[in-house]
């Protein structure tokens, strides 16, 4: 048989850095889906703390850190990332693997709000969005989900098919801010 | 305009899809008859003023919204999940 070779979702496109600002691809391992059955997060929470460590994120929250982190994605719907999901969660919660599915990256640096401010139209300044806060919104014409995981680091996710995308839009916005000294 | 989603908070209206009138949550019995799902498939109000619509925050988080708003002034009134309003 051929011997296939994994490529990560932004491979040949990052790293990059303009400015001050510098944006990287992010390893973060397994992704997998965490869907709470009805009146079950709770108890979900609660294996998740166990087995991995982490709450299972409120509204617009991530738990963990880097490594074991779970982010919130919407209603009844959270994205862990890192650790293989404890058979335990199976219990009261559909976990669905996507871990090829994301695009993941790092955006950070001094101006990092500068330059999603010029992408995203949601606040991401320091005294509205703290680390560990994260929002589903738009990242240019895309749906996204960003999170800050540092005080001038955020991580990024869209899906795999718009990688390329992903880069160029934030490589314009890298730019502007850059040229505007 | 801005819509609040119910978990996300005041928006940019660039994040919602737009479904139609509220009426979808008011689906009749499949044995309503024919007047019941004429009305629910065909008839709809075209208020001036105060309307219930549902709305998707599909840039955001998935959830659908009942938004109440007037199409006159395009203020938003008020904005309830869906999964709420229909329990």
């Amino acid at each position: 048989m051929d011997k296939l070779i994994a490529k990560t979702p932004c491979d040949g496109l990052l790293p990059l850095s303009v400015g001050t600002v510098k944006l990287s691809e992010e390893d973060v391992g397994a992704i997998h889906s965490i869907s709470p059955y009805k009146g079950k997060q709770k108890a979900v929470s609660e294996a998740m703390k166990v087995a991995h460590g982490m709450a299972y994120p409120s509204a617009n929250r991530s738990t963990g850190k880097a490594g074991a982190r779970a982010v919130w994605f919407g209603p009844a719907h959270a994205m862990m990332m890192g650790p293989e999901p404890d058979p335990a969660l199976s219990e009261n919660a559909a976990i669905v693997d996507q871990s090829d599915a994301w695009a993941v990256v790092r955006l950070e640096g001094a101006g990092v709000e500068d330059v999603l401010a010029r992408v995203v139209p949601v606040d991401l300044r320091k005294a509205q969005f703290k680390r560990g806060h994260t929002a589903r919104t738009l990242l240019f014409h895309m749906t996204a989900s960003i999170t800050r995981v540092g005080e001038n680091a955020f991580q990024i996710m869209v899906f795999r098919s718009m990688a390329g995308t992903l880069v160029h839009d934030l490589k314009r916005a890298m730019e502007g801010v850059a040229a505007r000294g | 305009m801005r819509i609040t989603c119910p978990y996300c908070g005041e928006r940019d209206r660039r994040e919602f899809y737009y479904r139609g009138a509220a009426v979808d949550l008011e689906r009749p019995a499949p044995d309503a008859g024919e007047d019941a799902w004429n009305d629910f498939v065909y008839l709809r109000d075209n208020p001036a003023g105060v309307t219930r619509e549902l709305w998707c925050h599909e840039g955001g988080c998935g959830a659908w919204i009942v938004v109440t708003r007037n199409t006159v002034t395009h203020e938003i009134l008020g904005s309830q999940l869906a999964s709420e309003v229909k329990r």
